[in-house]
């Protein structure tokens, strides 16, 4: 099945569940008119707490710009004592942190 | 364990264009940390006009003809079909697939291959997102927009991965020629492709942390027009996988 048929019947099992609801009146009907604004809302807030959760937990790895250019240096050290031609060109890697 | 990995062959596949000092960095790196492994690096190059090619070549000299192929074609024509071209050529048991610019490092190709023998995994993907791997060279606007695109693809698409956009990754031989064929997408929306492709035929993909170094000095710019596309890779996604 595809992902979108997925999603779609999962909504449309939300939105049947939404109607018995407003059909039943158990829950006063003024609130369950309200109920898929508040899903959509809870949504927006689960998606905005996910990206700053995220960015504030972001991996950083500052060392392995270091690390790279060590290799680097050993790399075109091997090359150069092996005759391979690579020219002067400098690679330029962020070091600031 | 040991004697499954010394019968097992590893096909890299590294597309280049203007990698004339790259490549020659990372074939070295390669050889530095696959000393035990069975495997040939091939290098798809798309006409490249400062001397690539001829690089390779020299390297060729270096290390040996049957360890560096040389498949290169005569202009760019992208990444998907630069890989489809590698894999007519590969004659390993898997493919790797990394680029050149040294983004990706070959010291984490052992843990790709460790992972998939203890696991028996279908695809190993590298991952910056968790802990153990990591970016360096991204500023905040970089990380949020990163973030937020990873997000909205998590909740759209429910993709077995935690980075999608990743192109560091082992494939078994005949996953990747089943995967390859059922994608059309350009760029990184290609990369996402793949991957949910293989996670909807239910492929068995496990992860690896690594760690990237964003190869231009200063900031990585993502524009306008970068964003819509990816908007457009998602519904594209969301509507054919």
């Amino acid at each position: 099945m595809k992902h979108v048929v997925k999603i779609l019947s999962l909504l449309l099992a939300v939105s049947a569940f939404w109607i018995t609801l407003l059909q039943a009146a158990i829950v006063p009907q003024s609130h369950t008119w309200l109920l898929p604004i508040y899903f959509v809302v809870s949504l927006g807030c689960y998606g905005l707490l996910m990206v700053g959760i995220g960015i504030m937990q972001f991996p950083t790895c500052p060392q392995e710009s270091v690390l790279l250019n060590h290799d680097i240096a050993e790399a075109k050290d091997f090359l150069s004592t092996n005759g391979i031609d690579i020219g002067s060109v400098t690679v330029l890697f962020n070091t600031k942190a | 364990m040991a004697e499954e990995k010394e019968k097992n062959k590893y096909s890299i596949i590294i597309p280049t264009y203007n990698e004339r000092l790259n490549i020659a960095l990372i074939v070295y790196l390669i050889f530095k940390h696959l000393r035990d492994v069975d495997f040939e690096i091939i290098v798809v190059d798309d006409g490249s006009p400062d001397g690539t090619q001829e690089i390779v070549k020299q390297l060729q000299d270096l290390y040996g003809e049957d360890r560096i192929l040389l498949r290169a074609r005569a202009k760019k024509l992208g990444l998907g079909t630069a890989y489809i071209h590698g894999l007519k050529h590969a004659t390993g048991d898997f493919v790797v697939i990394m680029d050149a610019d040294l983004s990706h490092h070959p010291k984490y190709l052992p843990s790709f291959i460790k992972k998939q023998l203890e696991t028996n995994a279908s695809i190993v993907t590298g991952t910056r997102y968790v802990k153990g791997g990591g970016v360096h060279g991204w500023n905040l606007m970089r990380k949020l927009t990163s973030r937020g695109a990873n997000v909205l693809a998590h909740t759209l698409l429910w993709p077995g991965v935690s980075d999608l956009t990743g192109s560091f990754r082992l494939y078994k031989k005949s996953v990747l020629e089943d995967v390859i064929c059922s994608c059309v997408s350009k760029g990184y929306v290609f990369q996402m492709e793949m991957i949910v492709r293989a996670t909807r035929k239910g492929y068995h993909i496990e992860e690896v942390p690594i760690t990237f170094v964003d190869r231009v000095f200063g900031t990585s710019k993502l524009g306008g027009s970068e964003i819509v596309e990816y908007l457009k890779g998602l519904v594209y996604l969301l509507l054919t996988t």
